[in-house]
This record gives structure tokens, sequence and C-alpha cells, in this order.
């Protein structure tokens, strides 16, 4: 009975080790593997750092601002970020704005870590304009990779999830120093902005 | 027994993989890597970088993190210079200076008015910015570069902070000093070699 246990113990034992010792070429990106495309747009937000740190800036700035801000946030970022999609989809031109990346980057990261009040348009209207110029650039890309609107549903679903996951945290926070972290956060972003500025200034990526 | 070879199955299906073509797109992973480990490949950058976060800790609330959010961010602002190729004289000498002075704020436990040691500091800052500028490589991500440019040099300055807390207990405050002495003293043998 023992015996026949510790046999079929290791058949099962056998017959993973033969599994995974012989996979195929794991290709885990999503263009290889073909998740479709809404699943394409969800993990290219992740993928791409240029859109996903102005959105980490965005939830930890109407974040610090409360909650009535990070709730703005939540909806208009991801709105925008879909029409700024549809436009750029029906384009099919992509945006020539080189610096635009480094000087988001360099102002969201320089206002978090000011942390003064701001207006709440302000704050919204940021959102705004973020969610439709990365939105447009997103939508661009994504006609010449047929992904459609499908994908752009994709990205708004990661972005809103981004804002609210952010946003609440830094809501949550009641400890003073968890504030400082999050405006230590934000220079750390402005620093990355200006060291990007620099580098498009040079003409590099 | 099962267990071991249970164990013994599974160590040999990880360490024997096949491709895994995960995500890795062309330079960015270089990019990342190569930022993160920028900032620690020379030991005066490092021994700068750590002196600021052990000032801030010795110095207490608010320079504790003014220090070290300042730094960063006029380091980066050198760093864009020399990424412009702005020439700065006198980088190595500032960089040993830096060394040399910090270490020497840390032995005497020098408390000036908080906008004072940010000046200082920032004044630094720009210097070893500068040095990195004009050293990154090409053919990187530039964001993604940076972004592991500027994690390793606030996990720098949290290092400093970490061991600044020695500063609550009368033998730690004594060791600390003593790390400032050190520090001078490496600072000085960089402006020997810089200045040779």
């Amino acid at each position: 009975m023992k015996w026949g246990r510790t046999l079929s113990r290791l058949a099962v034992a056998a017959a993973t080790l033969s599994v995974w010792l012989l996979p195929a070429d794991a290709s885990a990106h999503l263009v290889n593997t073909g998740f479709g495309p809404f699943y394409d747009g969800l993990y290219h937000l992740f993928l791409t750092p240029e859109d996903l740190v102005p959105v980490l800036a965005l939830a930890l700035l109407s974040g610090l601002r409360g909650a009535r801000f990070g709730r703005w946030a939540l909806f208009v970022l991801p709105a925008a970020w879909l029409v700024g999609g549809l436009w750029g989809l029906q384009q099919q031109a992509e945006l020539s704005l080189p610096y635009l990346p480094a000087m988001t980057l360099l102002t969201l990261g320089a206002l978090v870590a000011a942390d003064r009040p701001l207006p709440l348009p302000v704050v919204t209207g940021i959102a705004l304009v973020l969610g439709l110029f990365h939105g447009y650039s997103n939508g661009a890309a994504m006609a010449q990779a047929n992904l459609g609107v499908t994908g752009l549903v994709g990205i708004g679903c990661a972005v809103f999830t981004m804002v609210a996951l952010g946003a609440a945290l830094v809501v949550s926070l009641k400890i003073p120093w968890a504030r400082i972290a999050i405006r230590v956060a934000g220079s750390w972003i402005a620093a990355i902005g200006m060291l990007l500025l620099g580098w498009t200034f040079r003409g590099g990526s | 027994m099962d267990r071991r070879l249970l164990i013994v199955l599974v160590a040999a299906m990880v360490a024997w993989p096949r491709l895994a073509l995960a995500h890795v797109l062309g330079g960015e992973a270089a990019g990342f890597w190569s930022g993160l480990s920028h900032p620690v490949s020379g030991l005066d950058h490092v021994l700068a970088m750590i002196s600021v976060g052990l000032w801030g800790a010795q110095l207490g609330a608010p320079a504790v993190w003014v220090l070290p959010v300042t730094f960063p961010m006029v380091m980066a602002l050198g760093g864009m210079l020399g990424l412009l190729g702005l020439s700065l004289p006198g980088v190595e000498i500032g960089i040993a200076l830096s060394a040399i002075v910090l270490g020497f704020m840390i032995f005497r436990e020098a408390h000036p008015p908080l906008w004072v040691a940010a000046v200082v500091v920032g004044l630094f800052a720009i210097f070893h910015g500068h040095a990195h500028g004009t050293e990154l490589p090409a053919g990187q991500s530039g964001l993604l570069y940076s972004i592991g440019f500027v994690v390793a040099t606030g996990l720098l300055h949290a290092t400093g902070i970490a061991i600044g807390l020695l500063h609550r207990w009368s033998a730690g405050k004594l060791a600390l000093r003593a790390t400032g002495v050190l520090v001078t003293l490496g600072g000085l043998a960089f402006l020997w070699r810089a200045m040779a």
C-alpha cells in the first residue's frame, strides 16, 4: 500500500518533470501569445513607463489633495484617455512632441513634491490634458498595430485601476511621515523628468 | 523522503528552462540596470550620497528628508547640463570636495540653518550630476535609465539615513563622527587623485 502510494507520487513527479523540462519557447509578450486586443491594451500600460509613471504621478497628486480630487481624476483621466485614443485611431498619425514625456514627469513630480493646495479644476484639467495627449499617442500607435477600440478600452481599464489604487492608497495614509514619503516620490519623478529632458535634448530615446 | 525528492525535482525544473522571452525589449532592461548601477559604480559618489543621508539623520526633521530630496533634484539638473554638453570646470575636484565637506559636517555634527545645509548639498549635487550626465551610455532607454539612476541615488540616501539612526545612542553618535572622519579622508584621497 505504502509502496503503491510512493510509486504513484513518483509517477506524478516524473510526469510533471517531463512537462516542465520540455517547454516550448516562452514567448510571453502578448503580441506572440495573442491574448487579444483588450489584454494587449491592458498590459500596454504596465509595459510602457512613458505612460505608467505619469499615471502614477497623477494618482499621487490627486490622492494628496483628498478623496474628492481622487474621484474626479479616477473618471476624468481614463475618459480623456479613451477620447484621445479614439481621436488618434482616426488620425493614425503620431504626434511629434519629443519633450512631452519629460515635461509631464517634471511638472507632475514637482507638483507632488511641493504638495501645495491646488484648486479642483486645475488637477482635473491636468488629468484631462494628460489623458488626451497620452490617449492620442496610444490610439495612433494602436491603429498601426490593428488593436482598435478594444485595445483602447483595455488601456482605459488599466489607467482606471492604477489611479484608483494609487489615489486610494495616498488618501488612506494618516501617518505624517507617509505624506512626506509621497512627496519624496514626487521629487524622484521630477528628477527623472529632468534627466529625461536632458536626454531628449541630446537626441537620445 | 518524498518531500526531498520533490524539492530536488522542482529545483531541477527551475534550473533547466529553455528560452523565456518575457518582455525584454531592445535596450530597455539594460537601460534600467545600467541606470541603477551607475551611481554605485564609483566610491566617490557612494560616499557623498550616503553622507547626505547621514548628515540629514544627524540634523533630524525636516532636514532628514529635505536634504535627500534636494540632492537628487539638483543632481538631475547637473545631469541635464552634462547631457546638454555644457562644460563645468573642476567636476572631479567638486566631487572630492563634497566628500571632504560632508564628512567634516558629520564629524562636527554641524547644525547650520536648513537652507544653508540644502544649499551646500545642492551645490555639490550639481558636480555629481554633471559627471553622471557626461558619462551616460548611448543607445539605451532614456526613461528607464533615469528611473534606475534616481532610484539608486535615493536608496543610497536611505542607506545613509538608516545608518544615521545610530545617532540616537551616545556610542552611535561617536561612531557617526568617526564615519565623518573616514569620509573626509576618502575625500582627501579623491582630491589628491583629481589634482594629480
